[in-house]
């Protein structure tokens, strides 16, 4: 049987889904464990109960300066500063991304606007946001919004402006205004893209969250990552690395149920 | 189907135990003839990439039979893990990150030189008019457990003001001049090359600096103990090609000064910018006054108010006391646990580069 056709079932696949995780997990506890052999305070590859020990210290027991859980604040704080930059870049993404791919005048004047800012390194920018945005919140928001929006907008404008032309004719032989055609025509065939761009650009708003954390700040996920890597604290870093990766995993599958929820019939689904 | 699986995974795991083993490095207390020493640009360090350069390093190496590769490092934290990971046997350090990374972490560590001390290589600078106590109630933006945290610990312990007076902000060292320009920063901490373009900000003000406490952050120039153990001659070696370069440098005729441009030139300043770094660098370029710094009680005094300091930041990850790492110091003083010594103040080089016998 050619490895093309060959299904795998159900268990099949969380066997073969969950065996390359366990090999890593092997392999790192076996090096762990060979560097501990030879030094007792490797901070390197910390053993799992190191972890564990250092983590519960942070997960419960309040810091004495602030009060606060620290591992929980942490995590609080940088999903408030991913939540508010990723709202507000599909904001933009649709508000913008709708007006471009739908107006052919909008897009010849912003158009280039929009394909320049997007390949701007935003971190190159940095200075010039810290004097603008001063150092708090907002600058942290700003800077992912730099990152991602201009890359959504892109994207729903593309998709919006590659639809059928034969659609838009057909609305306004019915007697659409240019209004109506963006509002009933255009929109809700951008939804489920515009989930997608979210999906897609997860990954580049926490590489620009931790970028913003480590910069300047006084509690986030980055924060302390950026701030125990000048001690080698591996045992704070991994936990924390995992922490993030999970998040992120329960956000894409959580964006991926609700698209599959709200627009059945872009997944090409029965009705 | 399963059989094939287990298979793969026996392979698999076959792969990663050789793969394990041939990522293990030569043992440290192994004799060898070719060491890697770190470094990362700052003032005092400079020696080292000009002394490559000038072919002093070669010199001293040839001479002791051995090779020595003196490698850069961008980023200074960088430099001193990838040291405490064993991929360099020596690394450009200051006396407080000795401590709490390599020896916290359980290596066993020698400082065979001490180079200098900041004399004003690092402040506190504050916006508008003030002294040390105007901080109070302000919000700090520094690197947080670096050598600035503990130059404020300092500061403000001078000033008569307790840690929590103020609000730290932890910044990147490489973004503290950005920040520093930003209306909403009033007072921040950091070092030199930053320092002086902070400084040069109209209304910024040094309210407290290094010089305020001099002799207390000392940077070192550390080697792996077992090591040095195993290879006198590494030691011997470096201090060799320390005090030749220093003497070179501090030289005020045209050798000294084509020396000075040089490593202006590796550090990415000009001549004159490095040269006022320089002011406020004390540099012990005569073996004499090292071993007499490294031999005198404020040594220890001053490594004691520097580890208290560590430990109650948390850096001595899970010990219960700020004497879970023993420092040892010449002529047999101990700090700390005596049984388990992993910072090693070691004059025996410096002292035959003094005594010319090297």
């Amino acid at each position: 049987m050619r490895l093309v056709n060959r299904q795998v079932g159900r268990g099949g696949r969380v066997l073969l889904g969950a065996a390359p995780i366990l090999l890593l997990l092997l392999v790192y506890i076996v090096m762990a464990a060979s560097r501990h052999a030879v030094n007792p305070a490797d901070k390197i590859l910390p053993l799992p109960g190191a972890m564990a020990e250092s983590m519960s210290a942070l997960l419960f027991v309040p810091d004495q300066l602030t009060g606060q859980l620290v591992f929980w604040a942490d995590t609080l704080a940088s999903l408030q500063r991913l939540g508010i930059g990723l709202g507000i870049s599909t904001l933009m993404a649709l508000v913008v991304g709708l007006s471009l791919g739908a107006l052919p005048p909008v897009r010849a004047t912003f158009g280039p606007l929009v394909t320049g800012i997007a390949v701007i390194p935003p971190i190159a920018l940095l200075p010039i946001l810290f004097i603008a945005l001063g150092l708090g919140e907002t600058a942290k928001v700003a800077l992912i919004v730099i990152g991602i929006a201009p890359v959504m907008i892109r994207d729903i404008a593309a998709h919006v402006a590659a639809l059928p032309r034969e659609q838009i004719i057909k609305a306004q032989t019915l007697g659409a205004s240019s209004w109506q055609v963006m509002i009933r025509v255009a929109l809700p065939q951008a939804m489920p893209r515009l989930l997608q761009a979210i999906r897609l650009s997860l990954g580049p708003a926490w590489v620009f969250l931790i970028s913003a954390e480590a910069i300047a700040s006084d509690v986030g996920l980055g924060y302390r990552i950026f701030l125990v890597r000048r001690y080698l604290s591996m045992d704070v870093i991994l936990p924390y690395v995992a922490w993030i990766a999970l998040l992120a995993i329960l956000m894409d599958v959580a964006l991926t149920f609700l698209s599959h929820r709200l627009f059945p019939w872009a997944h090409g689904e029965s009705h | 189907m399963i059989a094939s699986i287990r298979k793969a995974a026996k392979v698999a795991m076959v792969a990663g135990l050789l793969f394990t083993a041939s990522c293990s490095q030569p043992a440290p207390d192994a004799k060898r003839t070719e060491f890697n020493i770190g470094w990362s640009i700052y003032a005092g360090w400079m020696p080292w990439p000009y002394a490559q350069q000038a072919g002093i390093v070669k010199k001293w190496a040839d001479k002791y039979g051995i090779k020595i590769n003196v490698v850069q490092v961008n980023d200074y934290v960088e430099s001193v893990n990838q040291y405490t990971a064993g991929k360099l046997d020596g690394v450009t350090v200051a006396n407080m990150d000795a401590l709490t990374i390599p020896a916290a972490g359980g290596k066993d560590t020698s400082a065979i030189i001490v180079g200098d001390y900041s004399n004003g290589n690092d402040g506190i600078l504050m916006k508008g008019a003030g002294d040390m106590r105007a901080i109070k109630g302000q919000q700090v933006n520094l690197v947080e457990l670096s050598v600035s945290h503990y130059l404020l610990a300092r500061g403000m312990t001078l000033a008569g003001l307790a840690p929590t007076d103020v609000k730290t902000i932890n910044t990147a060292d490489a973004d503290i001049v950005g920040a520093f320009a930003s209306p909403d920063v009033k007072v921040a901490v950091a070092w030199n090359p930053q320092l002086t373009a902070m400084k040069a900000q109209p209304g910024a003000k040094m309210v407290f600096s290094s010089a305020d406490i001099p002799g207390e952050i000392l940077d070192l120039l550390c080697v792996d103990t077992a090591t040095l153990k195993a290879n006198p001659n590494l030691g011997k070696a470096l201090a060799g090609i320390w005090y030749e370069t220093t003497a070179l440098m501090t030289r005020q005729d045209a050798e000294g000064k084509a020396a000075r441009a040089a490593m202006a030139k590796l550090a990415g300043a000009t001549p004159e910018a490095f040269d006022s770094q320089l002011t406020t660098t004390f540099l012990y370029a005569d073996p004499k006054a090292a071993v007499a710094a490294t031999d005198a009680p404020a040594l220890v005094t001053t490594m004691t108010r520097v580890r208290d300091f560590s430990f109650s930041k948390g850096l001595f990850k899970g010990a219960s006391s700020a004497d879970a790492v023993g420092m040892s110091f010449p002529g047999g003083k101990t700090l700390g646990d005596a049984q388990h010594v992993t910072l090693r103040f070691d004059d025996s080089y410096m002292k035959m580069a003094a005594d010319g016998k090297l």
